[in-house]
């Protein structure tokens, strides 16, 4: 991996985003929108429920953590978007990088996109709400990374599946996440979902993470093992996600569809 | 001569239809090759086996020598291409493109580099605008100086002119020879003007229907064919079932 060929795409990046009314939106406006309207919800379940002061804490903890998957996952699929919709796929594959260099660099953009995504909406959370994300203290960083990690891996999944079926399925780059909530665990625990479901559910490695949240809120503690059982998971779809996303590359180089995307 | 491109046997299969079959052609240092044919010949498919984009049914393709399958990245650092079909990111200033793309192509001086094409190609007051705001004119210019950053041994034009008005087509095509002849650039050109083959290429290969049908320079081919001009020639064989 050449570092020239990663921070070109990189800049590629820091060049738009300024410029880009769509992608400040995405980072700073609708997760707001979102604080918002979870913020309110949880004023008023606190004042008709002020024995359970802990149900703020919680919500507005899942939604900003699941900001991180969302956000996340959206980074890579995004990026990979772009480049169909400027034209551009063919451009960028014709240099000598490698799938690898460029997946690093959506990465890494991904990572500076939670990184402002995550500052700034901790920081509204904490004006707006007194929410301090913060009071989750170390165990924020096996959080967030645990999260962000399963956003690329969904990332991956849409990305490979836009490579296969084209831009008619560009839709899960916006959506993989929203269908995929239910089943997450975000803002109630594993145990209120019927079995099957809750099987489902528990392969996921964020529902462990969000149910790691509730227990350091409730009980302020967490099992290591919710941790580790969450990092061995998502190794695991890591490697299915990589695994589908180089061949499904090699599957679109076979079939010529690199060049028909940006048809 | 220095071989510059060699490809054997090469074919490509879409689904059981064919899309190029058996082609085998050679280019030395310096040449200007069109690759010409009707619409759905193969061309594209050709350019884009030989860019790593398609992966070829069979055949090989060897570029500087080296076989693109086992060397890509290598081969990838020297070879360059633009296409009226493909454009730079519109919401990015042009400096902002090729300053991306000298960084991607790892060249040296990268501003040094985009200077000079700038003024070649007289886009210098241009650098400064969004890509999206560009004329037809104006874009083609800004791709072929995206197509020189990494000063290319081997550059691949697909219908570079095909959306100009024909005195900036004319103007492009001069720039073309002006560079090809001061870096003895070689160059794979496609277009459907049998004009401009005429003006810039020294050899031209016709494709039709997946398989080379002919090639020899211009003057052999209408020659050939017996013809007034290539113009002919390409109806010709395009009307070839």
């Amino acid at each position: 991996m050449k570092w020239h060929r990663i921070y070109a795409l990189l800049l590629r990046y820091l060049y738009l985003y300024p410029r880009s009314v769509p992608r400040i939106l995405d980072i700073f406006f609708w997760p707001v929108t979102d604080l918002l309207v979870w913020g309110f919800l949880t004023i008023y379940l606190q004042n008709i429920q002020p024995d359970a002061p802990y149900f703020g804490r919680m919500l507005l903890g899942s939604l900003i953590l699941w900001n991180f998957t969302n956000r996340s996952q959206q980074g890579i699929s995004i990026a990979f978007l772009e480049e169909i919709w400027e034209k551009n796929l063919i451009n960028i594959f014709i240099t000598p990088i490698s799938l690898k260099e460029f997946l690093a660099a959506t990465i890494l953009v991904g990572l500076a996109r939670i990184a402002v995504l995550g500052t700034f909406l901790g920081t509204a959370a904490f004006l707006m709400f007194h929410f301090n994300l913060l009071s989750f203290g170390w165990y924020l960083v096996p959080f967030i990374l645990n999260l962000f990690v399963f956003g690329w891996v969904l990332g991956l999944f849409a990305t490979s599946i836009i490579m296969r079926f084209g831009q008619s399925a560009q839709v899960l780059a916006f959506t993989l996440t929203v269908i995929l909530m239910p089943f997450a665990a975000v803002f109630y625990p594993v145990s209120v979902l019927p079995p099957v479901v809750k099987h489902i559910s528990l392969a996921l490695p964020i529902s462990h993470i969000f149910e790691g949240m509730r227990s350091v809120v409730l009980q302020q503690s967490l099992s290591p093992d919710t941790i580790v059982i969450a990092s061995v998971l998502n190794i695991i779809w890591l490697i299915v996600a990589l695994s589908l996303f180089f061949f499904m590359f090699e599957y679109m180089r076979e079939k010529g569809q690199l060049s028909k995307l940006v048809d | 001569m220095e071989k510059i491109l060699s490809v054997k046997n090469l074919s490509k299969t879409f689904n059981g239809a064919r899309a190029v079959h058996d082609v085998s052609f050679s280019i030395t240092k310096g040449e200007i090759v069109g690759l010409l044919g009707p619409n759905g010949a193969g061309k594209t498919t050709t350019i884009q086996m030989i860019l790593g984009l398609i992966k070829p049914t069979r055949g090989t393709i060897t570029v500087f020598g080296k076989n693109l399958e086992t060397h890509r990245m290598e081969i990838l650092s020297e070879v360059n291409f633009s296409s009226a079909y493909i454009s730079l990111p519109g919401n990015l200033k042009v400096w902002e493109n090729l300053y991306t793309f000298a960084r991607l192509y790892g060249v040296k001086n990268y501003k040094k580099r985009v200077e000079e094409l700038a003024r070649f190609f007289e886009i210098t007051p241009l650098l400064s605008k969004l890509y999206v705001r560009l004329s037809s004119g104006q874009a083609t210019r800004v791709n072929l100086a995206k197509a020189l950053l990494n000063s290319p041994k081997l550059l691949f034009l697909d219908e570079p002119t095909s959306s100009l008005d024909p005195d900036i087509a004319d103007r492009v095509r001069k720039l073309l020879k002006k560079i090809q002849k001061e870096q003895a650039l070689t160059i794979l050109y496609t277009t459907h003007n049998m004009i401009e083959v005429e003006e810039l290429c020294d050899r031209a290969i016709f494709i039709h229907q997946g398989k080379i049908v002919t090639e020899g320079t211009p003057k052999q081919l209408i020659k050939r064919f017996g013809l007034k001009d290539l113009n002919e020639v390409f109806i010709k064989i395009a009307r070839k079932s």
